[in-house]
């Protein structure tokens, strides 16, 4: 390909293994200045890796990194830094303890015979704040003070205090809120134009249409393709990303039976948080709710399971008691299974086996005489892998060991060894792949289909589209009325969740 | 500086003059309490813990804890008396003692960084390996020393009467008040509470944390070698069995005084703060007449306090 502007940043077959994994095996990669670069994969295809490789975090096996079209050596994370590279990790990386100035210049202070500069520095940090202002970051603020997404702004600060050429982005939305995704858009609008050269980690098509130029497919470790994004349709890339053709994300919805209401909720409330939610869920139906971050939906289902206090009235399946205050080991013997949307913290013990992980909520079912069954529990473990397509060594690997995806499959497959009546699954395909996300969708779709009820909520509006046959919208605590998924657009769905619907004229 | 701010940030000092207050009422004569014999007592006392408080601060800041402190003073305290019994200058033997205990802090660094060993167990291998060492230098006995002015550096009354306190109060001091201001001003403070509050960022940034952990556990090393010949001078004697069980109070003291175990937090001025609020409730007691036991337990009981306080101020400013 002949290309009047010269690359900044050339990778030529970079090749990089774990012990028996190969996590990159022949990467090649022209990054050109002024562009914005997508870089898209399944969980495990390779991206984080082949970014710790450009920031000099980690050593490549083969292939060249080549700056300017000059091969380098990036030996350290100071080297790359040095050479104009900065990355923003998708996991915070932050000094919770230190003040948002010093997180901002760490490793490079000014300093003269070891002594800081306070006044350089402080002006440093200022300029490289003006770029990204946000009104609740004050530079002398402690970072572990502050709120999520300013956090990552203080992060994406950082790259941007060096001699920044080339910016590394490694899903550098997860956690922030619309607005502030909003004036990222703009920064990265405004590097480009300076010829910063941007490479751009998303598992979101949309984000990627509207803020990158270009894209590279990454697939088992190899760049299988790529070219202008605008060029390619969704279903392209995805076919890329897959390897294989994919017809439909979601599996059709034709065909489900709803059967008898098995969970009854009535003026559920829990101050501030939830107020007053009445829902009814249908075995045999998926019911979505909707509705911004923060909006209470993950305290509604909290408050369903017993994990946060409430008053109001919940009845489970038939049972005639209509209560609530129960702890959530009572509410799982009545049939409530739920999925947590932090799925290091709460969905998962990493360190413990993939069939521990699995059988956790149901250990009874494998036991005998209080003791387990390592055989009954291998094999019930084996049949989830196999069933949710776990990309595994086995059910006696660690789940920590595994990829995000795969990782979430086990944490569902945990509710679906539980057997319970009612799934309650918060973000359930948060931070997943595509590729994971199908199976994922296909496993719900199959409970379903066997009878469960299940209740998600998602962030993600085609996902609560392509897969409920119901959904409610929540805002300020407060739950819409349920209607089946067909009464609902994209449009009035974010009406109800931003509160535009209830008081408009407030809105402008 | 409003007020709440004000309580959050010299917290444990409050803390010092409340003890101080309650005994000065508690034994009926503050003018005793207080007098400058007590106090120079106190001090004199409280230098051996003090100077090692400085070097745990740094290490505990950074993340990690170093359990060997008390066999470290006692092997320190045992070359640095073979030296002077052996008639090396007075200096040359001080020299050697502050060394010694660089050493045993770049080994603990080694087995940390290289070896992978979590420094809980490396220097609890250490709290072993360096009492045996001790005892081998000083062949299972105590080592008798030559009158220097080595044995003037922890009196409780010096020769030099201007002085006011020992010598070692005043070294303690000084070195506190440097330590400090490196932490707060220099690049190698600033990588030192990085470390602490997210090693992996460090990296990150460019940051080696095996080479600081190697820095930071080898100057802690100078200060616990300090610390012993100090120990040994207030004694006159090198003894492989003194300072048993006190890096624990070294840790209360530097724990008491606001940091962290996990890293990230922590103060020089808090440390000795802490340091000097158990002297003076252990003076206190013994004014009192009060039997060992009380003290042990009051300690126990202030250790868990100032940390429960700790946590409730942390919760509060999370939240405003």
């Amino acid at each position: 390909m002949t290309n009047a502007t010269q690359a900044v940043l050339t990778l030529e077959g970079i090749a990089k293994s774990f012990g028996p994994t190969r996590a990159l095996d022949g990467v090649d990669l022209a990054l050109r200045p002024g562009e914005v670069h997508a870089l898209v994969g399944e969980n495990g295809a390779g991206k984080s890796t082949l970014m710790n490789v450009i920031a000099g975090a980690l050593r490549p096996d083969a292939g060249r990194v080549l700056l300017d079209g000059k091969p380098v050596s990036l030996g350290n994370a100071s080297d790359a830094r040095n050479a104009g590279i900065a990355l923003i990790h998708q996991e915070l990386s932050l000094f919770p303890h230190l003040t948002v100035a010093e997180n901002i210049l760490m490793g490079f202070e000014t300093a003269r015979a070891g002594w800081l500069d306070a006044e350089a520095n402080r002006a440093r940090a200022m300029r490289v704040m003006e770029r990204f202002s946000h009104p609740a970051i004050a530079p002398n603020r402690r970072v572990g003070d502050l709120p999520v997404a300013a956090q990552q702004i203080v992060e994406i600060c950082r790259a941007l205090a060096g001699k920044t050429r080339v910016l590394l982005m490694d899903e550098p939305t997860s956690s922030l809120e619309r607005k502030d995704v909003q004036r990222l858009f703009e920064l990265i609008t405004s590097l480009r134009q300076e010829g910063l050269a941007v490479v751009y980690i998303s598992h979101f098509l949309e984000e990627i249409r509207t803020i990158c130029d270009r894209f590279t497919v990454l697939r088992d470790g190899k760049s299988v393709g790529g070219g202008l994004v605008a060029d390619n349709t969704d279903d392209a890339i995805v076919s890329l990303m897959v390897g294989r053709k994919v017809d439909e994300l979601f599996p059709s919805r034709a065909g489900r039976s709803p059967g008898k209401v098995v969970l009854s909720v009535d003026k559920l409330s829990c101050p501030p948080m939830v107020q007053e939610v009445s829902l009814q869920l249908r075995a045999g139906q998926v019911l979505g709710i909707a509705g911004i971050v923060g909006s209470g939906r993950t305290e509604t289902v909290r408050a369903l399971m017993g994990l946060l206090p409430s008053k109001g009235a919940v009845s489970i399946a038939e049972q005639p008691a209509a209560t609530t205050g129960f702890l959530p080991a009572r509410r799982q013997s009545q049939g409530l299974g739920y999925l947590s949307e932090d799925r290091k913290r709460e969905g998962l013990a990493l360190s413990m086996s993939i069939a521990d992980n699995m059988s956790l909520s149901n250990f009874g079912s494998l036991a005998r005489a209080g003791f387990v069954d390592l055989q009954r529990q291998a094999d019930s473990a084996r049949s989830f892998i196999g069933s949710l397509s776990v990309r595994t060594a086995g059910p006696a690997q660690r789940v920590g060991a595994l990829s995000g995806g795969n990782q979430q499959k086990v944490a569902l497959a945990r509710l679906l060894q539980q057997d319970a009546a009612v799934l309650l699954l918060d973000e359930p395909t948060r931070g997943v792949d595509i590729g994971s996300k199908v199976h994922l969708y296909q496993a719900i779709d199959d409970a379903t289909r066997r009878g469960k009820a299940v209740l998600v909520i998602s962030s993600y509006l085609p996902e609560l589209f392509g897969l409920c046959d119901q959904l409610a919208v929540m805002c300020r605590g407060r739950l819409s009325e349920t209607r089946p998924t067909e009464q609902w657009t994209p449009e009035s769905v974010m009406a109800v969740a931003t509160g535009a619907a209830a008081d408009k004229g407030n809105a402008a | 500086m409003n007020l709440r701010a004000f309580v959050s940030r010299f917290g444990y000092l409050i803390g010092l003059i409340a003890v101080i207050a309650i005994f000065a009422v508690l034994t009926g004569a503050p003018e005793r309490y207080l007098s400058p014999h007590n106090l120079r007592v106190i001090f004199a006392q409280t230098v051996t813990v003090a100077i090692s408080a400085i070097g745990m601060t740094m290490i505990v800041v950074s993340g990690g804890i170093d359990l060997s402190v008390g066999s470290t003073i006692a092997l320190s305290g045992v070359v640095t008396a073979v030296g002077l019994r052996d008639g090396w200058s007075p200096m040359l033997a001080v020299m050697m003692g502050l060394v010694t205990g660089a050493i045993v802090g770049v080994v603990n660094a080694l087995s940390i960084t290289r070896l992978k060993v979590i420094p809980f167990i490396a220097t609890l291998g250490m709290l072993g390996a360096a009492r045996g060492a001790a005892k081998w230098m000083g062949d299972e006995k105590t080592v008798d020393i030559p009158a220097t002015w080595v044995n003037e550096i922890a009196v409780t009354v010096p020769i030099v009467p201007w002085l006011v306190f020992a010598p070692g109060v005043w070294i303690a001091a000084i070195l506190a008040v440097v330590t400090a201001v490196v932490l707060r001003r220099t690049v190698f403070g600033r990588h030192l509470f990085a470390v602490g509050s997210n090693e992996a960022a460090a990296r990150s940034c460019g940051i080696s944390p095996e080479r600081m952990k190697m820095w930071i556990y080898g100057i802690a090393g100078v200060f616990f070698g300090l610390s012993g010949v100090a120990q040994m001078s207030r004694l006159r004697q090198g003894d492989p069995t003194v300072a048993i069980g006190t890096e624990l109070d070294v840790i209360a003291a530097v724990v008491i005084g606001g940091a962290s175990l996990s890293g990230g937090e922590g103060s020089i001025g808090g440390a000795m703060v802490g340091a000097l609020i158990m002297a003076f409730l252990r003076n206190g007691s013994q004014q009192m007449g009060w039997p060992t036991y009380v003290q042990e337990t009051m300690i126990g009981v202030i250790i868990v306090l100032a940390v429960a306080v700790d946590r409730v101020r942390a919760r509060a400013r999370a939240q405003g």
